[in-house]
């Protein structure tokens, strides 16, 4: 018998970027907040002090900050006629559970999609033919432009501090920045970061081969910095540990160090640590929410009314959520009806790693210190000749030089001994390696159900994921690949290694945690779960905030249009749903 | 919460305006009860800083309870709400005037001076009313006010009318003819409301501050106060009236940021007075002279000094700073503006008592959380990472570089201060 509690104006489940995002702006408001987050709460000092961050075996090899699968996990599959197995080790992705979510563990590659990724399929058609389009393949356009999120991006920027260089003000081509990015109101509140040996020699060959290289957007503070609610920042010091860490240097932009300082001392804000939310309660109708069922870590169940319930989860957890909730239409693949679970994203990386003869010092890093390319993004080019749809960046990124999992050796090195312990002192200080980060287009037969079989620690069924790569995805890859490929060579390396993604998509080695997808926002309730404004179809007091609403992935690294999201959404709320409540978007 | 004129600067102006600068005029604003005597209570309340002892932690605003550790046991603060019962409700005004001009309850019982009549005896009666008006408006709490902690004979509150004799003397502020208005507003919220001497004077066996050494430093619960004199090493002869105002208002300048007892001074107190105030305090510290003589000049190298530490030990401690405290302090120990603090003329690491830089390392320690500066920037622990040994061979370095001076301290002095803060901790 679930405890009943006193009411919220609004419940907030999770505790990352998006929640720490609507929290502020909600209570700014005026509304009472309530945030219930499944894991601990973590702050700055002591959890992430600089005095003993820098392990990579406790948190990058141990996995310290991320969700423990033992708790919670999902089950996978590559295809519909398998059978879904529960994943026991985190592989493919890294969510976090604990305050500040996986805002806490990114690097801070801060990026924002092209103008066309939010017309994905109808700029496409329009410029490719219909057919250009794949049958299988269901991507869809946002609902929401380029333009109307730009001032929300810019907040996202003002509010990280970002570093970088602007490549297109108000239509103006600035030198240096990225030339193709969409038009911005103003530049990035702070310079880009010092650059580090790798990313000059990339910069040297990307010019030499006719790109466009510039620093890529970073969410570590090239300099001290006091954002939009007056948080200080300090100095990124380049130790190499942001990926899979906390930043006990207030250099890395994350909930904690944007947004914490001020919201957590807020009278009209709660936050409550260890509950885990297993339901979205709705009234008798089915079309209205009534609050939250939470468990805490002794399995006590709560009742937590609230009149509006956003979920901040993570990706997956949010479409879990809403299916355990009953809350829009499950998606069915065979029929292609229902919109909850449809259109699941991720992304598709590969490398080439080039052993050069000068010292790089790859130790001193920062997770988004990289240049890029982006004239293979997105529609940055005619995919005429090439026949898929997408693309993406090519970058160097010196993120660091871990001795661990960040060292790269030549091909035919041996696994263990003399001959290893040789390649690994010539190397170590002597590689570098260029990462391609691509776009996967969404299909029919990828998607989110819960599984038939398996139940998690509450007793409810497991999520059900089920993805493969498609030939469109390994064809961009391949092409990007092979761009890579070029500039590394003009980099004259003695040797070169490229890793390129072959083969069925699978979950066990890390590639990135950009899932995507499930609960996407569209302006046809039959195919999107949520209208324009991240509100759902069907239970309009509920919001669904997260890159679960992007229709397809783009070849970016998603937070800072999940962060622009985020303030759209909270905009919305603000300026239209508190003034009266109820679906915002008519069906 | 700006008001255009500052209650104070208005309430010592008038008093100066009387000529015989002592005397207690009633005041227009002052009517009792009226909103403004109200408004300006609420504001000598912060500026007394009167919740850092009479609300609890997580307690209810006033009602007291808060444990306040004395070198002679401990004592509990009193509710101040007006309950009747329980707090002050029942108490006249002539009550609450005795209390804190004399240090001496309704019933004729002595106070502790860890309530600080010793300096709120300079109040002119119109403050002290503002402030019984202004905690009259509480919401009444019924807490029961906690016994003393005291042994034998402390505990016997009478003991406290010797220790008046011998060191309190009774008496409101009076003005200075020979020096400037402002000066004479800072003097009366620097010696009187704000009780910097509370802390920031030394000492004698009894607990009362030497007189003769006013400002020149204290000791008290594993921290010393540094000196608010002029020196140019451990006081505050290097930084501007503006430094001073911003450190008060923001709980940080380029100098240094305030951390452990001061952040809680500008957060509860010290913030929320106005500019005008502020420079006030500003200017009379600044006309403190220096504890020492001839002063130091500030860019002396360790070469010259008289007490060289050795050179090994410099060589160690730059080792351990490089390793563990470059990354925000910056190899040069600039700081980062605005962010981190300087340790490069800190007056903090140049004290001469060290008991606080090695609490701040053993301990680390948050800046002061304010409107202006929300973040709370913590500094963490080295307890557990560096030896009695590496602290000590640091803080000699910190001490001896970049023209700093306060000279070497020993691995004795770290395991000390180590040994108090873990018996505090564990009490």
């Amino acid at each position: 018998m679930a405890t009943r509690l006193p009411p919220v104006d609004v419940v907030l489940v999770g505790f990352g970027w998006t929640a720490s995002i609507l929290g502020q702006e909600l209570t700014d408001a005026g509304l009472q907040v309530l945030a219930l987050e499944r894991g601990a709460f973590r702050d700055t000092v002591p959890d992430f002090a600089t005095t003993q961050i820098q392990d990579e075996l406790r948190y990058a090899v141990r996995n310290e900050l991320f969700e423990e699968p033992e708790r919670e996990t999902l089950t996978f599959r590559n295809s519909m006629d398998q059978t879904a197995l529960p994943m026991r080790h985190l592989g493919s992705f890294k969510p976090a559970a604990g305050a500040g979510g996986a805002g806490v563990h990114w690097n801070g590659q801060n990026w924002r999609f092209l103008p066309t990724d939010f017309l994905t399929r109808s700029h496409t058609e329009q410029r490719y033919g219909k057919n250009f389009i794949p049958a299988d393949m269901t991507i869809q356009d946002w609902g929401v432009t380029y333009e109307e999120l730009e001032p929300y991006y810019d907040r996202f920027e003002y509010l990280c501090g970002i570093s970088g260089q602007a490549g297109n003000v108000n239509g103006q081509i600035h030198d240096g920045g990225n030339p193709f990015e969409g038009v911005r109101k103003r530049g990035y509140p702070l310079p880009p970061l010092k650059r580090s040996y790798g990313t000059v020699l990339f910069d040297k060959a990307a010019k030499e081969a006719g790109y466009k290289p510039f620093p890529c957007p970073a969410a570590n503070t090239s300099k001290a910095y006091k954002n939009i609610y007056g948080v200080q920042m300090g100095e990124c010091t380049f130790c190499g540990y942001c990926e899979w860490f906390g930043c006990g240097n207030y250099s890395k932009s994350s909930p904690q160090t944007t947004i914490f300082p001020v919201l957590l001392h807020k009278d009209n804000f709660e936050l409550r640590t260890h509950a885990s939310v297993t339901k979205v309660l709705l009234d008798s109708t089915g079309k209205r929410a009534t609050g939250v069922v939470y468990v805490d870590l002794q399995g006590r169940e709560y009742e937590q009314p609230a009149d509006l319930v956003i979920l901040t989860a993570f990706a997956q957890h949010n479409v879990h959520l809403l299916l355990l909730s009953g809350i829009g239409k499950p998606y069915d693949p065979k029929s292609g009806q229902g919109v909850v679970g449809r259109n699941y994203a991720y992304q598709i990386t590969s490398s080439v790693d080039v052993f050069l003869n000068e010292i790089v010092n790859p130790f001193m890093g920062a997770g988004a210190l990289g240049q890029a390319i982006d004239e293979f993004n997105g529609d940055n080019f005619d995919h005429g000749p090439e026949k898929f749809v997408g693309g993406g960046y090519i970058a160097l990124w010196t993120t660091g030089g871990r001795p661990i999992l960040q060292h790269h050796l030549p091909k035919d090195t041996p696994k263990w001994g003399s001959g290893w312990k040789k390649a690994m002192a010539d190397n170590y200080l002597r590689t570098v390696s260029i990462a391609t980060h691509g776009s996967v287009m969404s299909y029919r037969d990828a998607y989110c159900d819960l599984d038939p079989t398996y139940r998690d620690v509450y007793g409810n069924p497991l999520l059900r994921l089920t993805f493969d790569f498609h030939d469109n995805e390994h064809r961009m890859s391949k092409f990007l690949t092979d761009k890579a490929a070029g500039i590394a060579k003009a980099m004259k390396p003695r040797a070169m290694h490229v890793n390129q993604r072959e083969g069925h998509y699978t979950i066990i080695p890390y590639q990135t945690t950009h899932n995507t997808g499930g609960a996407i926002m569209g302006t046809d309730p039959h195919t999107s779960a949520v209208n324009r404004y991240l509100q759902s179809w069907d239970v309009p007091n509920v919001f669904v905030v997260g890159s679960c609403a992007f229709p397809q992935n783009a070849g970016y690294n998603p937070t800072g249009t999940v962060g622009a999201l985020a303030y759209w959404a909270a905009n919305a709320i603000r300026s239209q749903y508190m003034k009266k409540p109820g679906p915002l978007v008519s069906a | 919460m700006k008001t255009p004129r500052s209650p104070v600067a208005t309430g010592v102006a008038l008093v100066l305006a009387a000529a015989g600068l002592f005397a207690v005029v009633p005041t227009l604003f002052a009517r009792e009860g009226s909103h403004a005597e109200i408004e300006r209570g609420r504001y000598l309340v912060a500026a007394g800083d009167c919740a850092a002892c009479h609300t609890n932690e997580r307690g209810q605003a006033f009602a007291g309870g808060r444990a306040v550790p004395t070198p002679f046991g401990t004592i509990y603060s009193t509710n101040i709400t007006p309950d009747g019962p329980t707090g002050i409700g029942n108490w006249t005004s002539d009550d609450f005037y005795r209390a804190m001009h004399e240090g001496i309850g309704p019933d004729g019982e002595h106070f502790y001076p860890a309530f600080p009549y010793p300096w709120y005896t300079k109040l002119t009666r119109a403050d002290v009313d503002a402030i019984r008006a202004y905690l009259a408006t509480l919401a009444p709490v019924r807490q029961q006010n906690k016994p003393t902690e005291l042994p034998w004979p402390f505990d016997v509150r009478e003991v406290m009318a010797g220790w008046n004799a011998l060191y309190f003397k009774e008496g409101t502020f009076r003005s200075n003819p020979q020096k400037s208005a402002e000066w004479n507003l800072g003097a009366y919220l620097v010696e009187g409301l704000g009780h910097c001497g509370a802390c920031h004077s030394p000492k004698n066996f009894a607990g009362a501050p030497k007189r003769d050494k006013a400002f020149q430093g204290g000791y008290g619960e594993n921290w010393y106060a540094t000196s608010l004199g002029g020196d140019l090493h451990d006081g505050l002869g290097q930084w501007t009236a503006g430094d001073i105002v911003q450190y008060l208002k923001t709980g940080a300048n380029k100098r240094a940021a305030a951390f452990g007892p001061m952040a809680e001074v500008v957060h509860d107190s010290t913030q929320y007075l106005d500019e005008q105030d502020l420079h006030a305090i500003a200017v009379y510290l600044k006309d403190l002279p220096p504890h020492e003589s001839p002063t130091r000049p500030a860019t002396t190298t360790t070469a010259d000094t008289g007490d060289k530490p050795d050179a090994d030990r410099v060589a160690r401690g730059r080792g351990v700073y490089l390793d563990d405290c470059a990354g925000c302090h910056m190899e040069n120990g600039e700081g980062i503006a605005g962010v981190f603090p300087p340790l490069k003329g800190n007056n903090v690491v140049q004290a001469k008592d060290p008991e606080t830089v090695v609490h701040v390392v053993l301990t680390g320690q948050n800046t002061a959380v304010t409107h202006e500066n929300p973040t709370g920037l913590a500094m963490p622990a080295f307890d557990w990472k560096l030896s009695n040994d590496q602290i000590a061979d640091l803080v000699t370095y910190l001490r001896s570089t970049w023209g700093n001076q306060g000279g070497a301290i020993d691995a004795g002095k770290v395991a000390d201060t180590r040994k108090t803060l873990v018996a505090a901790r564990t009490k």
